[in-house]
């Protein structure tokens, strides 16, 4: 499987702060790549650095085996890019970002009109072609931030938070576009805070934190390996603390909650049960998020 | 980091930045085309008829024709200027137009040095509008007067540069209001423009000649529109010249230090 993006050691400084730190990874053609993780831990700019719009500190960085430093424009000319930030063009209308778009990438007027409408029509927005932007919702923003990344038939797509502040139907359409594109044999990372998301989209994935790597793995098998296949939640009350206790049972308490992480929850929730009567008991398939907060903390970020 | 002297490498691409400002601006020709006609009108009729006519003649030269040439210069200096500090402050920071561009092949100085061309362009644009004005008034003489085209486009980009470095250092779009009243209202009054600077005190003159970039592009406009050759035009031009390279290097490396991190 030919590499797509290669990374060793890769670090990023500004001044103070270290926001990258000595971070190892690979990304394989065809595959979606996640990058989850906190505020601040360092998705952001490790995407920066891949786009080659941020230049690296130390380590190593080759995007399509060219280095940033060295082909930024070529390697540039070869992907796409969905910011976290919208900022698409108010000075023109859907059609007219798409078109202006197109030529940054050299791509010859009549082939841009064709790929326009093609675009147009991927993201749903053909009605709003002629539109001014400041007339279009969040989502369909978003949807034409995703077209206008895809105007150079891009071979790696990235997707810093593509669906930040969408209804669930627009993020759903995102989904399913994304998916058709890995499909037809793109590549594609992104970063994402909606750990549902990175569940259904991601091949394999990466949490990271403070800059670093916390683990790397497909989303099904970090929750198997991290947390287990279920959780128990039951009341937070001194008597169920003391009976898990008794029983040996590890547990993490979370407000009114207690949360008990298991691979086996039918035979443990009716020996719980059975001897922890005062408690209200629920079991629920473990989920990313669960691998998330483990690993990350509650603790507020930002 | 890389020294702010180092010379930018800039691509043929910085040409898609000129014409996606082109484009945004033949949008809305009608209300863009307007402003530098009636300019030309205003300061032709209040100054040059009405002060004029108390003014007689410098010189030997009538009044209306000794500020003609600065109405253009002015129009130059004020065209690429505000183009390139609250213009392309706004598509940098509010509508970040820049970082949306350089995630395509154009890089940062592509995309600088594209504006700066475009205004520089817009300094044409604006002398363009104002000459037949000048010309139907009778103030200007042809053929000579058409070289304010060229000088247009060489003091715009004197100026765009200029406009640029400040747009690189400024840390929001009030703070942009310094340059523009330090630095361009006093130019506009004492470059030379409405009165000889030979009517000032020596030491006001050297200082004019060696700092205030509009005093050389108002003493050329004025050699081509009258047209007669001053004794200073090496010198004129070796001034724009020499400082248009330096803001246009120097703005493009400070605005790389602001948008590449």
């Amino acid at each position: 499987m030919p590499i797509i993006i290669e990374a060793e050691d890769l670090t990023k400084t500004y001044k103070e702060t270290v926001a990258v730190s000595h971070i190892t990874f690979e990304v394989n053609k065809g595959e979606i790549f996640g990058f989850l993780g906190p505020n601040g831990a360092g998705k952001t700019t490790t995407m920066r650095m891949i786009e080659c719009i941020s230049p690296r500190t130390s380590g190593t960085l080759r995007v399509f085996g060219m280095d940033p430093d060295k082909k930024p424009a070529e390697i540039k000319e070869r992907i796409g890019v969905v910011p976290q930030e919208t900022n698409l063009d108010p000075d023109f209308t859907c059609a007219g970002n798409l078109l202006t778009y197109a030529r940054y990438f050299d791509i010859p007027p009549a082939e841009a009109e064709k790929r326009v409408e093609n675009l147009l029509a991927f993201v749903a927005l053909t009605e709003k072609r002629d539109s001014t932007i400041e007339k279009l919702s969040g989502g369909m923003k978003r949807r034409l931030i995703l077209a206008r990344a895809l105007i150079n038939n891009p071979g790696l797509l990235i997707l810093d938070e593509p669906t930040i502040g969408l209804d669930p139907q627009a993020r759903h359409l995102i989904w399913e576009r994304l998916r058709l594109l890995r499909a037809q044999g793109n590549t594609i990372v992104l970063t994402t805070h909606y750990l549902d998301e990175a569940a259904r989209l991601c091949d394999r994935l990466v949490i990271m934190d403070h800059g670093t790597f916390l683990v790397e793995g497909a989303p099904a098998d970090l929750v198997r390996e991290q947390v287990g296949s279920e959780i128990i939640e039951m009341d937070n009350t001194p008597e169920v603390i003391a009976c898990l206790a008794a029983l040996g049972v590890a547990y993490e308490t979370l407000g009114d909650q207690v949360q008990v992480a298991t691979d086996a929850s039918r035979e443990l929730a009716k020996t719980l049960l059975d001897r922890c009567k005062k408690s209200k008991l629920s079991t629920r398939p473990a989920t990313l998020e669960d691998v998330f907060l483990k690993l990350t903390g509650r603790n507020l970020r930002e | 980091m890389q020294s702010i002297w180092s010379f930018p490498r800039i691509t043929r691409r910085a040409g898609k930045v000129w014409q996606r400002n082109l484009e945004v601006f033949l949008k809305t020709w009608k209300v863009n085309f307007f402003p530098p006609f009636i300019e030309a009108l205003l300061y032709l009729t209040a100054i040059g008829l009405g002060i004029g006519t108390y003014v007689g003649a410098i010189d030997g030269v009538p009044y209306v024709d000794y500020i003609a040439p600065a109405i253009l210069a002015i129009a130059t200096m004020n065209s690429a200027f505000f183009e390139c500090t609250y213009g392309s402050y706004v598509r940098m920071y509010y509508q970040k137009s820049f970082d949306a561009i350089i995630a395509t092949p154009l890089s940062i100085e592509d995309v600088i040095a594209g504006e700066i061309l475009w205004g520089a362009t817009r300094s044409v644009i604006s002398v363009a509008v104002m000459l037949p004005v000048l010309v139907a008034f009778g103030v200007i003489s042809l053929p000579f007067s058409l070289f304010a085209i060229p000088l247009a486009f060489l003091g715009g980009l004197m100026f765009a540069g200029l406009a640029m470095c400040f747009t690189a250092i400024t840390p929001g779009i009030d703070t942009l209001n310094y340059p523009s009243f330090l630095l361009i209202t006093p130019m506009m009054l004492f470059s030379g423009t409405f009165f000889p600077l030979a009517v000032l005190p020596a030491v006001f003159q050297y200082v004019a000649l060696a700092v205030l970039p509009l005093t050389h592009l108002v003493a050329l406009m004025r050699m081509a529109t009258l047209p007669a050759l001053g004794a200073l035009l090496p010198l004129n031009i070796a001034w724009i010249l020499v400082t248009t390279v330096i803001f246009c290097i120097v703005s493009i490396n400070l605005m790389r230090r602001r948008l590449i991190v």
